[in-house]
């Protein structure tokens, strides 16, 4: 891109408050843009994660992304060079920023033991110990290698998986691979409802 | 979508049918808004509720909920009596001069074969009649003869009348009329039409059926295949294109191979049952691209078991699971409900564990208390997700969806924070097929992680049992490919490498076997290179060339238009092979001459087909293959003897059925689609529950993840219910007063939103009424956000041939509400 139009509003600001070639006092508009918080963002381009339009986003964050850096979202907006929605969002598009910085998210893994009326707190490793001790356990006592007909089956009925259908297609794929390994006939997704 | 978004502004007429774009994708709507302005195109709406589609619509016409079919048919008598459809293209790009079995026939309802017990359809009495001796297919190219297609789809369609047509859908004649000019001014060589539909089509029992109309209808007037035109499911999420394609439902694998049944019992009887055969056909042979069926399938075993799959082991085909019957969404929870199920005559266990990432079954399936019971029976489930969720938290689900006492369900449940879009980069493919890279913009919060790494972290843990303990079949659990640089974290844009495919041997030029086409190691070109010997690796080959030598290509950002149709050839990537139109080669004549030269979708040099990516051989003539390469007889089917439910679209009322079917009262409903049997199956009556009822999303809210966006719960604060004013005023109901709405499973209650929106419906001399609500509220809003499930009220009804659910026609009755939001308690 050979400038963009933030850069366009600074170098005229900057051509202007010299030469005062637009005929009045550029300074509060100086002043203004000095403290747009974008002026100092890092772009990322992005796709709207909502409907099946994919619209392009910007999103920019505070910070420059080096490794020592928090990165944080200040500002959505679409994207001008994206062919399909040439820089529009719609409500649900333009209010992304509060989706990233919600306050709702969850944080912390946590499990809800058989009866309990609560959740209870967890580590990261104790949690993957324990589902990964489930499926295992469920897969041995419910694994059918051969049906009633006597033909080699190698499926898992005693578990069940469904995906979404706003993550990658890269996870998609790693999700199929773990079904397939784990011999899941019991498999859908959004797709179908 | 068989074209685009952009492609919308190349049409002279724009369907909208079973969607509401200009709510539910704003943004891709404009496309139509443009066509209307620069090129004067008229957009039509039709729908039971006057939407904002409909207010920028030239014509809207009403329509009684779950009718399209007879909608779509009467519009095709329309074109057929009035001759207002494309014949050229109809003689040399469909199956209309192709003669059918006689076994064939459509009586009362039901086509041949049916058998009522399996409630099934033997296909086969639909089949082409084809030579004993040299199995050419038999072709009539006048269309006379009364077994052909052309004649037994002009006969089907008949009894669809403008008069039958306002019987059934309570359409005016008029404006039924008014519309089916209108499309049919598309039946010829200088104009298009597009057809643009959404959930308001899929979500029936008969669901499919409505988009073969549609497609039948296209073809008809020679709309598919050509820049404008097309058939095109705008959907509904950011990538359930792509989940779809990486194959999310369990009757696929990627790329739309077959999952394996019992049956195929090894690779070789799979490579022969499954693929479509040829049959040899003098005049417009096919070139039947599934004939590179092995390829696909070999190279994705490569990818999935990497050096573990050998020639000597069958690429270790034995290691797929393999099906017996429907393992789809309503049968895991029927299943899981009944604590068992029958398969092949046997019985076998029934899910017991349960994992759902980025998904709230609780929220999104039909019969909320059926899935209540059912979660409740499991030992554990693990949900991946960003926000706490009705699924998260279904053992603490309020009082009023009836489900079991929280202290009785014994269900071990794991709730993971994962990560939103921005959290990670990678792939979405959107409803035209573009595959787009996104870059990671910010860390998860707190301790959450992608998606990617709490997978493949509960993976190589499950591994690692297995190398430990050992257990049932270990081996492909062991053998699973997933050498990423960092296993328990995958660079995605490693794994997008490994979906496109690489060479694992050098691959030599088939045109000059000293050569060598691609080094071993080598990332593919695309599709075309792929072997069936092992000696390429390929996740997804619909994907293959997503990402090549020269780089990723979903990340591609020039967005030059240089024909000026809005195929930005090189932004981002489309499947199959980058093509921006599917099925173009039907875009151009007998010849390879463009129907209309100002929207050329491929057109024949001489030499080669130039223009879009052809979805054609490149260096073929016209006239060597059909048009349509991937159907086995080479043309579009105005007959599709595939589907469960019939070869042509019949009218059924939906399976809870407000009137009886006029056309066939013996056979109401879709005589091919099965129903649940446990005691909260309930399916209601029209006596008990005579209003017709639908649900809808709204522009402002997005499903059920918005509802913890506060700007947007501001939008749309509260859940209600729209109804028409006549039957608002006959209930006593007022505008902002409280209305409660009971299907057979259930009530729920919201503010009225009394409505001339919607109308009352005259069927059969008699009014009929429907009301409607949104979908987007549930038990884990925000607090400032509280209202109903939707589907608390929905049936298990579903389509034969997609096992969808019907959410957008089922039965209710409607009172004055009393209490606050109930379920809610």
């Amino acid at each position: 891109m050979a400038i963009s139009r933030r850069g366009f509003l600074q170098g005229s600001i900057l051509g202007g408050a010299a030469i005062s070639a637009f005929g009045f006092d550029v300074s509060p508009v100086h002043a203004q843009a000095k403290t747009l918080k974008i002026s100092r963002t890092s772009e990322t381009r992005s796709t709207c994660p909502y409907c099946s339009v994919s619209c392009g986003v910007i999103i920019h964050t505070l910070g420059d992304k080096a490794k020592n850096v928090k990165a944080a979202v200040v500002h959505v907006e679409g994207d001008p060079d994206h062919p399909i929605n040439r820089g529009t969002l719609c409500p649900k598009g333009s209010t992304l920023r509060e989706d990233i910085n919600n306050p709702n998210r969850l944080l912390t893994p946590k499990v809800r033991r058989p009866g309990a009326k609560d959740w209870e707190e967890i580590s990261w490793d104790n949690a993957i110990k324990g589902i990964a001790r489930h499926i295992k356990d469920t897969r041995d006592r419910t694994f059918v290698a051969k049906n009633a007909k006597g033909q080699t089956v190698n499926r898992t009925p005693g578990m069940a998986m469904i995906g979404g259908c706003t993550d990658t297609n890269e996870f998609n794929w790693l999700q199929w691979k773990f079904i397939t390994a784990m011999g899941i006939p019991y498999r859908d997704s959004q797709a179908r409802v | 979508m068989t074209n685009g978004w952009v492609d919308i502004k190349n049409a002279d007429v724009i369907l909208v049918m079973g969607g509401n774009p200009a709510e539910n994708h704003p943004c891709g709507f404009k496309w139509a808004i443009e066509a209307k302005k620069t090129r004067n195109a008229k957009i039509i709406s039709v729908d039971p509720r006057f939407t904002r589609t409909s207010a920028v619509a030239d014509i809207y016409a009403p329509i009684r909920p779950g009718t399209d079919i007879a909608f779509l048919n009467g519009i095709m008598r329309h074109a057929l009596a009035t001759g207002r459809f494309h014949e050229e293209y109809v003689k040399i790009h469909t199956n209309a001069p192709y003669i059918i079995s006689e076994k064939f026939s459509f009586d009362e309802g039901l086509f041949s074969g049916f058998n009522a017990e399996k409630q099934e359809y033997d296909k086969t009495q639909w089949a082409y009649e084809a030579d004993s001796k040299t199995k050419a297919y038999s072709v009539d190219p006048t269309m006379q003869h009364p077994r052909c297609v052309f004649q037994l789809l002009k006969k089907h369609v008949d009894r669809y009348t403008p008069e039958m047509v306002e019987q059934i859908c309570g359409t005016p004649k008029d404006q039924f009329l008014k519309v089916a000019d209108m499309v049919t001014s598309t039946g010829n060589a200088p104009r298009v039409g597009t057809v643009l539909y959404a959930l308001g089509w899929t979500q029936h029992s008969v669901g499919v059926q409505m988009i073969r109309g549609a497609a039948t209808m296209q073809l008809l007037l020679g709309n598919v295949g050509r820049p404008g035109g097309g058939v095109n499911a705008l959907r509904g999420h950011s990538n359930i294109q792509g989940a779809t394609d990486m194959a999310g439902t369990f009757e696929i694998l990627p790329g739309y191979l077959q999952t394996p049944r019992a049956e195929l019992v090894d690779l070789k009887t799979y490579l022969e049952k499954v693929p479509p055969q040829t049959l040899n056909q003098e005049a417009w042979t096919s070139m039947n691209y599934w004939s590179n069926y092995p390829k696909f399938m070999v190279s994705l075993l490569k990818a999935m078991y990497g050096k573990a799959a050998t020639k000597e082991n069958d690429f270790g085909y034995e290691w797929l699971p393999k099906v017996d019957g429907n393992y789809s969404w309503m049968y895991i929870f029927d299943d899981m409900y009944r604590g068992s199920a029958t398969r092949s005559g046997g019985t076998e266990p029934s899910p017991e564990g349960f994992i759902t990432f980025g998904m709230n079954p609780v929220g999104i399936g039909p019969n909320t208390q059926k899935t209540l019971a059912a979660l409740s029976k499991l030992k554990w489930m693990v949900v991946g997700e960003n926000y706490e969720i009705e699924t998260a938290t279904f053992w603490k689900a309020p009082k009023s969806y009836n489900g079991p006492e929280t202290s009785t369900i014994q269900t071990e449940v794991y709730q993971l924070p994962c990560s939103g879009f921005a959290e990670k980069d990678g792939t979405f493919t959107n409803s035209a097929r573009w595959l787009q890279w996104k870059w990671k913009a910010v860390d998860p919060p707190g301790e959450a992680k992608t998606d990617q790494e709490v997978l493949s972290r509960i993976f190589l843990a499950v591994r690692d049992l297995y190398k430990r303990e050992g257990g049932a079949l270990p081996e492909p659990v062991l053998n699973a490919s997933w050498a990423y640089t960092n296993p328990s974290s995958p660079d995605l844009g490693e794994v997008l490498k490994e979906t496109s495919g690489k060479a694992l041997a050098d691959i030599m030029d088939p045109k000059d076997p000293t050569k060598v086409l691609v080094k071993a190691g080598e990332q593919l070109a695309g599709f075309a290179q792929l072997q069936a010997d092992g000696s390429t690796m390929c996740g997804n080959w619909l994907h293959s060339g997503v990402y090549t030598q020269a780089g990723n290509m979903a990340a591609r950002r020039n967005n030059a238009d240089p024909t000026g149709l809005g195929m930005f050839p090189e932004w981002a990537f489309a499947w199959p092979a980058n093509r921006r139109v599917m099925y173009n080669r039907a875009s151009a004549d007998a010849d390879g001459k463009p129907w209309d030269s100002t929207r050329p979708g491929i057109v024949w040099n001489g030499e080669k087909w130039v223009g879009d990516v052809p979805d054609f051989k490149v260096d073929s003539p016209p006239g060597q293959f059909g048009a349509f390469i991937m159907n086995a007889e080479g043309v579009g089917r105005l007959f599709a003897p595939s589907l469960a439910d019939g070869p042509m679209a019949e009218h059924y009322e939906p399976i809870e059925a407000p009137v009886d079917n006029i056309l066939h009262p013996k056979v109401t409903s879709n005589p091919a689609s099965k129903r649940f049997k446990s005691d909260k199956d309930i399916y209601g009556k029209k006596e008990d529950f005579p209003i017709i009822c639908t649900t809808y999303r709204l522009t402002e809210l997005y499903h059920y993840w918005t509802e913890h966006t506060a700007i947007l719960n501001q939008l749309q604060p509260g859940f209600f219910i729209e109804i028409p004013e006549a039957l608002a005023a006959e209930k006593g109901i007022v505008n902002g007063g409280r209305a409660k709405v009971t299907s057979a499973r259930g009530s729920i209650e919201g503010v009225a939103m009394v409505t001339k929106r919607l109308r009352t419906l005259n069927i059969g001399g008699k009014p009929l009424w429907h009301i409607g609500f949104p979908i987007h509220w549930g038990y884990q809003d925000d607090p400032s956000h509280a209202g109903p499930l939707a589907n608390f009220l929905t049936p298990s009804a579903m389509d034969p041939n997609t096992w969808t659910p019907e959410f957008k026609t089922f039965l209710v009755k409607l009172e004055k509400g009393e209490n606050g939001n109930t379920p809610r308690s």
